[in-house]
């Protein structure tokens, strides 16, 4: 579903990424670990089509980047640090204003849908501003599903929540990722990371230095984890 | 360490010979304006620096379209130092415009066709120097530079134009002598033979000064690349 | 994959997709855009107010700086009117393309499967809207505070919108750019001016050759490279807006 080869990305002199590799298939969730600075998020914005890559080869769903970003932003779903929403709009028209830029017909019952998914549907005609930054997230969350993607890039979706706003997330997310769909999300949080993915990888100095499925982690994710960035 | 190329040396010593033979013929063998006196020598200068900044300013544009189709960072050296060199040279002409136009104008100013696109053009180069500082990342602030300079490069000559509806007061001295324009003079041909080696020397000495400013970019990207080698990693 | 867990909770995800999904017209999206704009726009009205108080406010310092009486305002209501709206343009400008970075409202616009270009036409026929907003106010007002029917002549009112339309387009780039420097709001103003420069001394002449009755020629000739000024901003701020956003 994402195929990564030798990508390299500068930022003038600054190398942020250095020929990484990274592969995911059909209904994986990855979760992609590493301490502050290693690229992930200028990873993701890549995956997006934010941003382009400065040599290597990158296919989303089944669409080159950056040539077929169009084809590729189709269908994918991004939740970023920030909401990306409207706060002078409501949570509907949020939604209808996405759904548009989407060309989704008949956009209302799916909307309906989305709502009632992240439990958001007695606030549909609230505005955003008034959110809490976990009903924000959620919503965002519901604005990247809206066009029913196969693949969701996650950003660091827990930044600034608090316990009962995050266990909702969780909940979320999990029903997110039943359906096949495939899913990286980078994240800070290891027991999260380690209660939704099914595959871990560590982002270092701009390249995979780790990666192991859940099946296949004996002790614990935080071990590995150390142990990863120490070698 | 990257060394002085000789042909830039001999240009230095070529600019240095240049200016000098232009400053001997401005002020020792052209003859003295009949109506204006001593002060109307200060106009070989003021042409041959307006020239080059005029260049400096299309030369940028054309480096800038140069840099958003190729993405190369030499062009982004290349038009910020055609922006440096011309605003300088426009800072001089305007300054020297001034000396001549107190004693022909009567005032240091006019809000003529020429000092007011002269003057605007200028501030288009502050707010190009504003917006490079203002950006951190480099290949940003590269195409966001080459953009600027391409509408400031488009917008200019439209200025022109709407600013001579107002009437002009310049004068026309090449070409045809506008009526209203006051201060113009006739050119002897020694006047004229003195205007052309100004420009000539001016033009030496502004490839003179693009290539220093090109070179200085490169080294510094160079110290940058080091800098981070060491402390980086 | 590995990935089969069982979820007994049958929501509503599980159904077959009831929309369809496709890549929307360059139209639509556009549309999608202003709606958008205006919807939040009417409902906070932040941005007109401050645009209209400032313009308001703008008009007023005019009256004791200049002491605009009747001689006065025969020569100089034309370039009040201008200042006036140049000022309080960069107002909304700013204002425009803030709400689209703050909560990274404009990473979620390139997102979408939409051509770059209509993202452009959008904004700026969100702004131009904003614009001729507020000149709609700004007019019955100033004709009301200085007794001025001659800015109501419909030739007046067409060189307002060229004018307009040629601030707005280098504005809403310009803006693009600035809203993504360290100093923002600061620098869109120093920005714009001189590149706008050309707009706002022909539509002063344009509008003020209009309002004095003077000839035809004093008019057209303006107007004819504010039309020429339109014409290349428009094709270059579309060319543009994609190197402005890209990363």
């Amino acid at each position: 579903m994402i195929q990564v080869t030798k990508l390299t990305k500068r930022f003038g002199l600054k190398t942020i990424l250095r020929g990484l590799d990274f592969q995911v298939q059909p209904g994986e969730f990855v979760a992609l670990l590493g301490p502050n600075g290693a690229g992930k998020t200028t990873f993701l914005r890549i995956l997006s089509s934010l941003s382009r890559p400065t040599l290597g080869k990158v296919i989303v769903a089944g669409h080159a980047l950056p040539n077929e970003s169009s084809q590729v932003r189709a269908k994918l779903g991004v939740v970023s640090h920030l909401p990306l929403l409207y706060p002078e709009l409501t949570a509907e028209e949020n939604l209808q204003f996405y759904a548009r830029m989407y060309g989704i017909t008949n956009y209302q019952s799916r909307i309906t849908e989305v709502l009632q998914l992240i439990g958001l549907e007695n606030r549909r005609k609230d505005l955003v501003r008034t959110f809490s930054r976990g009903m924000s997230q959620r919503l965002a969350i519901g604005r990247a599903i809206l066009h029913q993607p196969q693949v969701i890039l996650f950003d660091e979706p827990y930044t600034g929540l608090d316990q009962d706003a995050s266990e909702m997330l969780d909940e979320v997310l999990k029903e997110i990722a039943s359906h096949g769909r495939t899913v990286v999300m980078t994240s800070h949080d290891l027991i999260r990371a380690e209660a939704l993915a099914t595959r871990f990888d560590v982002l270092s100095r701009g390249v995979i230095t780790a990666s192991i499925n859940k099946n296949d982690l004996k002790n614990n994710l935080m071990d590995f984890y150390k142990q990863a960035l120490a070698n | 360490m990257q060394q002085k190329p000789i042909l830039l040396t001999i240009l230095d010593i070529l600019s240095i010979i240049a200016i000098g033979i232009a400053t001997y013929f401005a002020l020792f063998l052209a003859p003295t304006e009949l109506v204006m006196g001593e002060v109307q020598r200060v106009f070989y200068f003021h042409v041959g620096t307006g020239w080059v900044a005029l260049l400096g300013f299309i030369i940028a544009s054309i480096a800038g379209i140069l840099y958003l189709i190729t993405k190369n960072m030499t062009w982004d050296r290349f038009g910020l130092a055609a922006v440096e060199v011309s605003a300088m040279f426009f800072l001089i002409t305007i300054v020297l415009g001034s000396i001549w136009a107190r004693p022909a104008w009567n005032t240091w100013w006019t809000w003529d066709v020429r000092l007011t696109t002269a003057a605007i053009t200028e501030l288009i180069f502050i707010a190009y120097f504003m917006l490079r500082a203002g950006i951190e990342d480099p290949e940003k602030r590269a195409r966001f530079g080459a953009i600027y300079t391409i509408l400031g490069g488009l917008s200019a000559p439209i200025t022109f134009m709407v600013i001579r509806l107002f009437r002009s007061i310049h004068p026309v001295v090449v070409g045809n002598p506008s009526a209203e324009a006051q201060g113009g003079f006739d050119m002897t041909v020694d006047m004229r033979n003195t205007l052309f080696i100004a420009l000539i020397a001016f033009t030496i000495l502004f490839v003179d000064f693009i290539w220093h400013r090109v070179r200085l970019g490169g080294l510094q990207e160079k110290v940058e690349q080091l800098k981070l080698k060491t402390l980086g990693e | 994959m590995a990935n089969k867990k069982t979820i007994n909770t049958v929501t509503a995800d599980h159904r077959p997709p009831s929309a369809v999904v496709g890549q929307p017209s360059f139209i639509k999206a556009t549309l999608a855009i202003i709606h958008k704009d205006l919807a939040a726009e009417f409902r906070s009205r932040e941005l007109l107010t401050a645009m209209l108080t400032f313009s308001v406010l703008v008009i007023l310092i005019f009256n004791f700086a200049l002491d605009l009486n009747i001689d006065v305002r025969q020569k100089v209501t034309a370039g009040v009117l201008w200042t006036t709206f140049a000022f309080a343009g960069t107002l909304g400008l700013n204002r425009s393309m803030a709400v689209e970075k703050d909560r990274g409202c404009m990473d979620g616009l390139l997102l979408a499967p939409v051509d770059r270009s209509a993202i452009f036409f959008g904004k700026a026929i969100s702004n131009l809207a904003f614009m001729l907003i507020v000149e709609a106010i700004v007019l019955p007002l100033y004709a009301f505070f200085y007794n001025e029917t001659r800015i109501f002549k419909l030739e007046f009112i067409a060189v307002l919108l060229l004018g307009s339309i040629g601030y707005i387009s280098v504005g809403t780039i310009l803006s693009a750019m600035s809203v993504q420097t360290r100093t923002r709001e600061l620098l869109l103003p120093i920005l714009l001016f001189p590149i706008v420069v050309p707009v706002l001394i022909a539509s002063v002449l344009a509008s003020g050759a209009i309002i004095n009755d003077m000839s035809l020629p004093q008019i057209m000739t303006p107007l004819n490279l504010l039309i020429v000024y339109d014409i290349i901003f428009i094709a270059v701020s579309f060319m543009f807006f994609d190197f402005i956003v890209e990363e």
